[in-house]
């Protein structure tokens, strides 16, 4: 239980434009957002919503591949997938050798750790 | 006739990218140099424009440049309408070159150019691993070769010159492409985009990124790269500083850094040494024109690029540029927007429809680096393409006195562009415009 009694506030750095805004998010107690500052445009105020809630990324990264045109497959989350379970993710894929040839869009790593989204190849490796 | 046509489509519907091509001995209306972003735009801009016969020449043993080891997504947002990896983005303009009838030679590299004269061919002596040495002749050529790096000499780092020091893009192949991790315990100069991508990299590799130090006061790379590749991995970017000398015999051991003043002298007394085995240099692009210098094409200074007409034509007749071989961009999908026009218009040369000659100059005036292209015409739009030289928060978009408007901020990092309609022109019967970007006054 978080007893503190003081609005906690967290910065962002704004990433819509080279502007840069340094954002603020505000919550109370109970984790409630009172308030966002620092943006100056409605991107800024939406990008510290969701980084502030659910901050979310893509993983592009590369799988080890035998018998193919280059030695590694790059590979990509088809979906962002929670910040906290990125590295998590590279590490499982380290552990991986494929066989070429494979097709761009191939599930290389079906629903990643249980996010529910799928690694796939992000190009053919003949 | 053999063609030189590769990448045909394989039984599974995998898409060979590699080019084991048998023969060339026919002659081309359009020749591309260079297989990245901007010569696949290139060579789909001339077939567009009617021409028949295009090649396109590559080095590497597969088309797609650059993207093919930048596995990172957030490419093609303005071309695809959606957010690709390096990769994706390379194949599918790929599948267009393809379907487009264009032969791809990879595996070759071109040694010399030549202008023929009488007719204005020109001629290409082609070096590749399966034809030996060969002569192509050309109508047109268009130059994509793109860029390379700024490497430690441009620089001048001071220290020992052991193992473990490279540019940043060729670590990224390194570990993207080849399997390879260049090392455990890495610092990075430079902040620019490569460089801040490479520190993620790195990082989900499983080597340590000690930190990012930027010569600069501010940051190079986009903000979306600050927060995905430093913030989010805890690794500390430190601005206005720089690495001082490199330390180790065999290997790299240390880098000695110190924070710089305002005309970047370095205070030796606040130095300090970073235990290290990489040192990954990201600091800066500049065109490839060692043919450009061979053709004698009449080069920018600033951009280190061929100066250009608005049809991206350079100094000499029938050889057109586009991309980063012109100047740096920013996004490929402005690189391959521009080598598309250039691609366009050696097509329209090849077919006899050049448009109306430029008539207008453009000067790089207060707070413009550049601006590309050199020159352009009053019968139809162009746009043009500047870099500033520093930040402004409001500024004014001046155009000569024929026209201005207002740009809510500018920085170095990000190209700024203006469309120069007909209308602006009118009235206008100079043969310069100097183009400012001057502070803009609150009402």
């Amino acid at each position: 239980m978080d007893t503190d009694v003081v609005d906690k506030v967290t910065h962002y750095l704004c990433i819509g434009c080279p502007l840069g805004c340094r954002l603020e998010v505000e919550e109370d107690a109970a984790h409630v957002i009172v308030e966002v500052r620092g943006f100056s445009c409605k991107k800024g105020d939406k990008f510290a919503r969701q980084e502030h809630l659910d901050p979310r990324r893509m993983v592009t990264t590369t799988v080890r591949i035998e018998n193919g045109l280059w030695k590694r497959l790059p590979v990509r989350t088809k979906e962002a997938i929670p910040k906290d379970k990125v590295l998590e993710l590279c590490q499982t894929l380290r552990t991986l050798t494929l066989q070429a040839p494979v097709q761009m869009g191939d599930v290389i790593l079906p629903n990643a750790l249980d996010t529910g989204v799928d690694v796939v190849a992000s190009r053919d490796m003949p | 006739m053999d063609s030189a046509r590769a990448g045909s489509r394989q039984d599974g519907g995998n898409i060979m990218i590699s080019s084991h091509s048998t023969h060339i001995d026919k002659a081309y209306d359009v020749l591309v140099v260079g297989g990245g972003p901007a010569g696949m735009a290139a060579a789909l801009g001339a077939r567009e424009a009617g021409a028949d016969n295009v090649l396109m020449v590559d080095r590497e043993v597969e088309a797609g440049g650059i993207l093919n080891q930048c596995i990172h997504n957030g490419f093609g947002v303005h071309h695809f309408k959606e957010e690709l990896t390096g990769p994706e983005y390379a194949q599918r303009y790929f599948e267009d070159v393809l379907d487009n009838d264009i032969d791809v030679l990879t595996d070759a590299y071109i040694m010399d150019a030549y202008i023929r004269t009488g007719d204005n061919h020109k001629q290409v002596k082609i070096m590749s691993g399966t034809q030996g040495v060969k002569l192509v002749g050309s109508k047109a050529v268009v130059l994509t070769m793109g860029a390379r790096e700024r490497t430690r000499g441009a620089i001048r780092i001071p220290g020992s010159r052991p193992a473990g020091y490279m540019t940043a893009g060729l670590a990224q192949k390194f570990v993207n492409n080849l399997d390879y991790l260049p090392g455990k315990r890495v610092v990075i100069l430079g902040s620019g985009d490569i460089g801040l991508i490479m520190a993620r990299r790195m990082t989900l590799e499983g080597a340590h990124v000690a930190g990012v130090f930027e010569i600069m006061p501010h940051a190079n790379g986009l903000n979306r790269n600050i927060v995905q590749c430093l913030h989010d991995y805890d690794i500390p970017l430190h601005l206005s500083t720089t690495v001082i000398n490199i330390h180790g015999k065999e290997r790299v051991d240390k880098v000695a850094v110190a924070p710089v003043d305002a005309s970047f002298v370095p205070d030796m007394s606040k130095s300090w040494e970073i235990d290290c085995d990489t040192l990954l240099l990201s600091i800066g692009l500049i065109p490839e024109n060692e043919l450009s210098r061979q053709l004698n094409l009449r080069l920018d200074p600033i951009t280190q690029g061929p100066v250009v007409s608005s049809s991206m034509e350079t100094s000499l007749d029938g050889v057109f540029a586009g991309g980063n071989v012109v100047h740096i961009h920013d996004l490929v999908d402005f690189v391959a927007q521009e080598a598309h026009l250039a691609g366009k218009q050696a097509g329209a040369y090849v077919v006899g429809q050049r448009p109306p000659a430029d008539n207008i100059k453009l000067i790089a005036g207060e707070n413009v680096a550049y601006c590309v292209p050199h020159t352009i015409s009053t019968d139809r739009e162009h746009t043009v393409y500047m870099r500033v030289k520093k930040p402004l928060e409001k500024s004014w978009l001046k155009l000569g006195e024929v026209y201005q408007k207002p740009l809510r901020y500018v920085v170095p990092a990000e190209m700024v562009s203006l469309k120069v309609r007909p209308r602006f022109l009118e009235d206008f019967h100079g043969d310069a415009l100097k183009v400012d970007i001057l502070p803009r006054e609150e009402q």
